[in-house]
């Protein structure tokens, strides 16, 4: 029997869905282009399952090369840390037996965790996240192949300026992080943290340095919202 | 290392990870410290990211094509444009300045 939360849920979760699959396209081209194959491409869609690791895998390895592997796996694993604390978010929400939660892990991401969480009744919260993430995981590992088919075909990186889509592509996963006084004032100590350590250490490494910047604003709570402290 | 490994160890990584969110009890989420630093971890580390794509190239900062391109990117963003849109926005620019021959 459908009920309004679950149709609002599946009206959020096509919304949200289908935007985010789109972004497949891009990732499948740029992975291409930064010297995997169309199956590597695809396999990473496939299994990692979340569009900050693994724009950030190919991003390193685009830069450094298989010698910045460690680097590259690394810089893939501390985006990853995000979605643990959504699927302990989630736990409650999805509930059952474990097998259930052994299936809800792999589309435990950004996406689904905001649909759900963003749902007034419990039904309403399972819906949003079952179904935004069926669209997600199909559209995405859809859209990716298509990319990299795509990326395949273009050849030259630099000349079609997908460098600079690189770029442009973590600035848009960015973007909605930066609404409090915190993270905004990490982003910036990051960016001078890895600018700075560019020419000095090898390729992947100004990156996770400017990881510590996170480590040592967090731990202390400096610049804390003011709401939030306790 | 290959890219095979790179990937394989690296996707496994990153499920063990969304895995252990539900294996942990619910209080540990109740503590504000964790969750901090991994929110902040996201944005400093996609933070450092847009940098090195921005003006890194063979170990020096280079600036070339890529910068106005991400300013695109940026001035899109403010104005609430799609992610594809950006994304495309800026590779068009980039491209363009190319061609032209300015920024190579």
């Amino acid at each position: 029997m459908a009920s309004t939360d679950t149709s609002a849920a599946v009206r959020a979760s096509l919304a949200v869905g289908l935007a985010v699959a789109a972004y497949g396209v891009s990732f499948g081209a740029l992975a291409v282009a930064s010297g995997l194959d169309v199956w590597q491409t695809c396999v990473l869609s496939l299994f990692m399952f979340s569009g900050g690791s693994q724009f950030a895998l190919i991003g390193v390895l685009a830069s450094g090369g298989v010698a910045a592997g460690p680097a590259a796996i690394t810089g893939a694993a501390l985006l990853g840390v995000r979605n643990s604390l959504y699927s302990m978010r989630m736990s409650p929400i999805i509930g059952g037996p474990w097998w259930r939660k052994l299936l809800a892990a792999q589309w435990t991401i950004d996406e689904t965790t905001a649909v759900s969480t963003a749902q007034p009744t419990l039904r309403g919260q399972r819906v949003g996240f079952w179904v935004t993430g069926a669209i997600i995981y199909v559209g995405w590992n859809l859209t990716t192949f298509i990319g990299a088919l795509l990326g395949d075909l273009v050849g030259d990186v630099r000349m079609y300026g997908l460098d600079a889509a690189a770029a442009a592509a973590f600035l848009g996963l960015l973007w909605p992080r930066l609404r409090a006084r915190q993270p905004i004032v990490v982003a910036i100590a990051a960016a001078v943290v890895a600018a700075v350590l560019i020419p000095w250490l090898p390729p992947g490494l100004p990156v996770l340095a400017a990881a510590l910047v996170a480590l040592v604003v967090g731990v202390t709570d400096w610049l804390a919202p003011k709401a939030a402290t306790t | 290392m290959t890219i095979w490994n790179a990937i394989l160890l690296a996707s496994l990584i990153v499920l063990v990870l969304k895995l252990a969110g539900y294996l942990v009890p619910p209080s540990f989420m109740e503590r504000p410290g964790p969750s901090r630093v991994a929110t902040l971890l996201t944005v400093a580390l996609l933070s450092a990211l847009v940098v090195t794509q921005t003006i890194e190239r063979d170990h020096q900062i280079v600036l070339d094509a890529r910068v106005p391109a991400v300013g695109v990117a940026a001035l899109l963003l403010v104005l609430r444009a799609p992610f594809i849109v950006v994304v495309l926005s800026a590779a068009v620019v980039a491209a363009v300045l190319r061609l032209l021959g300015w920024m190579a």
